[in-house]
């Protein structure tokens, strides 16, 4: 999936006074709040990160309230979904206008039914809602699949992406993957193993904290995807 | 009448029911698309309808609720410039004015169009947020058998709707937290929308998303009850005449005095009388019957104590820095009242460690061991174990600052531990019988607290002389100890030196958990209080209740909070008022054949030695005022 990367940041933070008690929580929950929103200076969504500091003298502004400045070096894992790129999410809700899909577990994404290509045949069997691909009788895509998708467009402020399965290589990444011998333009095995191996766990809880989403990604890595 | 009905094909009355939902739904995104090609004719009919909301006729309803279905279908086709009095038309509708039905098919409108674009979010958000406060023609319709009907109807929908979003969009509830907390009606709202509103964030918070957005709705909550509380000004609630000490008769029950003959009653402006009218007094009552309500659903869904932690944190942040709250802290009475073990003892344990911590600024800590003291001493549900630890815990803290300072008297230098040593003090009045009758508790508190009293800094000259009288006269009758030296304080309240270390703030007169002036908290709270009366002074003798057979005098508690552990004072009273049934209209008449002069008796000698049912010493005057200042 693309769109995930890691950065290294230098940061200085400026704490209030009253926070040098106890700075190193202050830093935490500092950096915490800016979780799950889009950043401008990172250019992209903040979901975990990992802070040393520096060094243990800070320079205190001067003015009115004397806020000090805090060297930090830090790991952070970003989210910044372009138009074009393709990203991962399973389906939570289907109908004929259009599918709902979640991304990373906190992201949500629609594709419209005219960004649906031709291919895909809204159907109801047994009183289940899907889209079934014409051409190819196993390419099934219903609530609880993981579909790939292309981005067309990404609101920063909700966290909200438009998406779109008219290329080719967009649908039902299992059948996608079985498939991939067709497939010569993209090289699947480029991809961080680690990130397609994530994706395929179930979709982590909205109440996940941001260190945990580490521990998934090192966890994970024996784990198959699943649907 | 005057509306025109959108031309659907070929539409004939018996043809209506003929058509597809799919038929339906293309018709209206050809409305929609036509916008953008000029063509406005069909767009405006749609919108049309969503404008009719009032005394609609059968068919209107039935084609309201078929273009919202349908437009729940098409929201891929709404365009946020193109259609923007459609959308304008359908956020400003309340679902307060129609059935279910149509309810049901605007929630589901609203899920669609929250879910398809992010640009809609907020604003769906913020529609079903306003719908938690019914349009204001229905807000008197709220109480009436209908009215509640709807009600009921509504917020389920409104509430399933946020669900339904959450699970499509796992970061709404984020933004919920933000729209609901900025919605929060002022107190200033004439029409009490904030009961109903308020209502709803707890609903929120007991609901199925309550896991992300419960606390912080529930500090926002609290911080609300604080400004109420702020806004009643203590000359509502102050009485006139300071001679009165903190030991006179409490306001236990006032609603007969009014009617009252007796002369002396009108000298006092009696504070529940004053509150009456107060309307912010009615609506802080009234939020706070609600959060009573709520704590009592947490507990028996098991929640309780995780929702307590959020309260304590609340109550640090908010009601323990407010300057002197009246009212708002009765939430956390009550809290500890639905689970005395844990919840109990974690508040006790809490505002003592505040107490001990050097850390904290003095008026804080001082506040601390008041609520401290004030809780001990009101709280009916605490163990005796749990009384005694704490107040060894205080007791050993002041012996500890004393051996630590050598000075001589100075008020302003040691507030802190004057404060301390008048919250012994004060919670020793109110439970001296407990630890009168086991000898163990009386070696290990009273002979270093013996020490402390007698230390140089001498508390007993500095703390309020009303709490530090009353003390004396309770130790002196149960042989503690005596002190040389004589304190003549002729009834009075306050002193110079208690001034010096109350200090600005007062701080030497707050008693916190008196009884709660707000009528429809206080049936709440009174069967897990203790009044003064119900205290058995041990300097008491001179006692009496009224003739045996009008018994129910004394004992006015109409539900005993029956207490499961061994405290001793508790069983004991737990006797006389099994024995004396108790009945309200009882209390009331008694009240008014009241005595002015006690009646000797011999009944109850003190220690208990006579095996004699515990009688509840009777009212000396007729006339009452608060208890505290």
């Amino acid at each position: 999936m693309e769109g995930l990367s890691v950065a290294d940041a230098n940061l200085v933070m400026y704490l209030h006074p009253s926070k040098s008690r106890n700075v190193s929580q202050s830093i935490l929950r500092e950096l915490g709040s800016l979780l799950f929103k889009f950043n401008e200076t990172f250019d992209g969504v903040l979901l975990a990160y990992d802070v040393n500091i520096l060094d243990k003298q800070a320079k205190i502004l001067s003015g009115v309230h004397p806020y000090f400045g805090l060297r930090l070096k830090a790991n952070l894992l970003l989210f910044s979904p372009k138009p074009d790129m393709l990203l991962e999410g399973k389906v939570v809700k289907l109908s004929q206008e259009s599918i709902h899909v979640i991304v990373l577990g906190f992201s949500s994404a629609i594709i419209t039914a005219e960004n649906i290509r031709g291919e895909f045949k809204y159907r109801t069997k047994d009183k289940e809602e899907l889209f079934a691909s014409k051409s190819h009788k196993r390419h099934v895509i219903k609530v609880g699949t993981m579909i790939r998708f292309l981005v067309k467009s990404f609101d920063e402020e909700i966290l909200h992406i438009i998406g779109s399965l008219i290329s080719a290589h967009t649908g039902s990444i299992r059948w996608l993957d079985r498939h991939l011998e067709e497939d010569s333009e993209f090289d699947r095995s480029s991809m961080k193993s680690r990130d397609r191996e994530w994706l395929g766990d179930k979709t982590v809880d909205e109440g996940a904290t941001p260190m945990s989403y580490d521990n998934h990604i090192k966890m994970s890595k024996k784990r198959r995807i699943t649907e | 009448m005057g509306l025109e009905l959108p031309k659907y094909p070929e539409m004939e009355e018996d043809q209506v029911f003929n058509f597809t939902d799919s038929e339906i739904v293309s018709h209206v995104k050809q409305a929609l698309a036509s916008v953008l090609s000029g063509d406005n004719n069909s767009y405006n009919q749609l919108v049309g309808v969503m404008h009719h909301s009032k005394h609609l006729a059968p068919d209107e309803v039935a084609l309201l609720e078929t273009t919202l279905k349908a437009l729940a279908g098409a929201v891929s086709s709404i365009d946020i410039t193109y259609h923007d009095s459609l959308l304008s038309a359908i956020f400003c509708m309340s679902m307060w004015n129609y059935g279910p039905h149509v309810a049901d098919a605007l929630a589901e409108l609203i899920v669609s169009l929250a879910i398809s674009n992010g640009k809609y979010l907020d604003l769906c958000l913020g529609m079903l947020v306003s719908n938690f406060t019914p349009p204001p023609y229905f807000l008197d319709k709220l109480k009436m058998p209908h009215g509640l009907e709807r009600k009921g109807q509504v917020l389920s929908r409104v509430h399933a709707a946020f669900k339904k979003i959450a699970d499509y969009v796992p970061l709404a509830p984020l933004r919920l937290l933000t729209i609901v907390l900025q919605g929060m009606p002022t107190i200033y709202h004439k029409d009490r929308a904030i009961v109903i509103y308020v209502e709803n964030m707890l609903k929120l918070e007991s609901g199925e998303i309550g896991e992300l957005v419960g606390s912080t709705i529930l500090m926002a909550v609290v911080d609300r009850l604080i400004e109420l509380d702020v806004e009643i000004g203590w000359d509502a609630i102050l009485q006139d005449d300071f001679s009165k000490g903190i030991f006179e008769m409490e306001l236990e029950d006032v609603d007969d005095i009014e009617e009252s003959a007796e002369p002396d009653v009108g000298e006092f402006r009696l504070s529940r009388k004053s509150l009456a009218g107060n309307s912010i007094a009615e609506l802080l009552d009234n939020l706070l019957v609600l959060t009573f309500e709520h704590l009592e659903s947490c507990e028996r869904e098991g929640r309780l104590a995780k929702v307590f932690e959020t309260l304590l944190q609340s109550f640090q942040v908010t009601v323990l820095s407010a300057y002197k709250s009246k009212f708002a802290q009765f939430v956390m009475f009550y809290a500890c009242a639905l689970d005395p073990e844990n919840c109990g003892m974690r508040f006790a344990t809490m505002l003592a460690d505040l107490f001990v911590q050097d850390s904290q600024p003095q008026p804080t800590r001082m506040s601390a061991v008041s609520y401290l003291a004030s809780y001990l001493s009101r709280a009916k549900f605490l163990a005796a174990s749990s009384i005694s630890s704490m107040l060894k815990r205080l007791v050993d803290w002041c012996l500890e600052y004393c051996e630590a300072h050598d000075g001589d008297i100075n008020p302003n230098a040691h507030r802190v531990f004057y404060s301390g040593c008048q919250a012994i003090m004060y919670v020793l009045c109110f439970r001296m019988k407990v630890f009168v009758d086991v000898p163990r508790l009386k070696s290990e508190l009273l002979i270093p607290l013996e020490q402390v009293l007698k230390h140089k800094l001498n508390p007993l000259k500095v703390c309020l002389p009303s709490v530090v009288e009353e003390f004396l006269r309770q130790a002196k009758a149960a042989s503690l100890f005596t002190v040389c030296k004589t304190f003549i304080f002729d009834g009075l309240l306050e002193s110079e030196l208690s001034r010096a270390f109350g200090g600005l703030e007062r701080l030497d007169t707050f008693f916190p958990f008196d009884p709660c002036l707000l009528k429809k908290c206080d049936s709440f709270i009174r069967p897990m209080f203790v009044f003064w009366s119900m205290v058995k002074p041990t300097h008491d003798d001179a006692f009496d209740d009224d003739d045996d057979d009008d018994g129910s005098s004394d004992d006015y508690l109409v539900q005993d909070f029956v207490n499961e552990n061994e405290d001793i004072m508790n069983d004991e009273f737990g006797k006389s008022f099994d024995e004396q049934g108790v009945d309200m209209d009882d209390f009331d008449y008694a009240l008014k054949k009241m005595s002015i002069t006690p009646k000797a008796t011999s009944n109850y000698k003190f220690g208990g030695r006579f095996q004699e049912p515990a009688r509840m010493p009777s009212r000396i005057r007729p006339s009452t005022s608060p208890e505290s200042l």
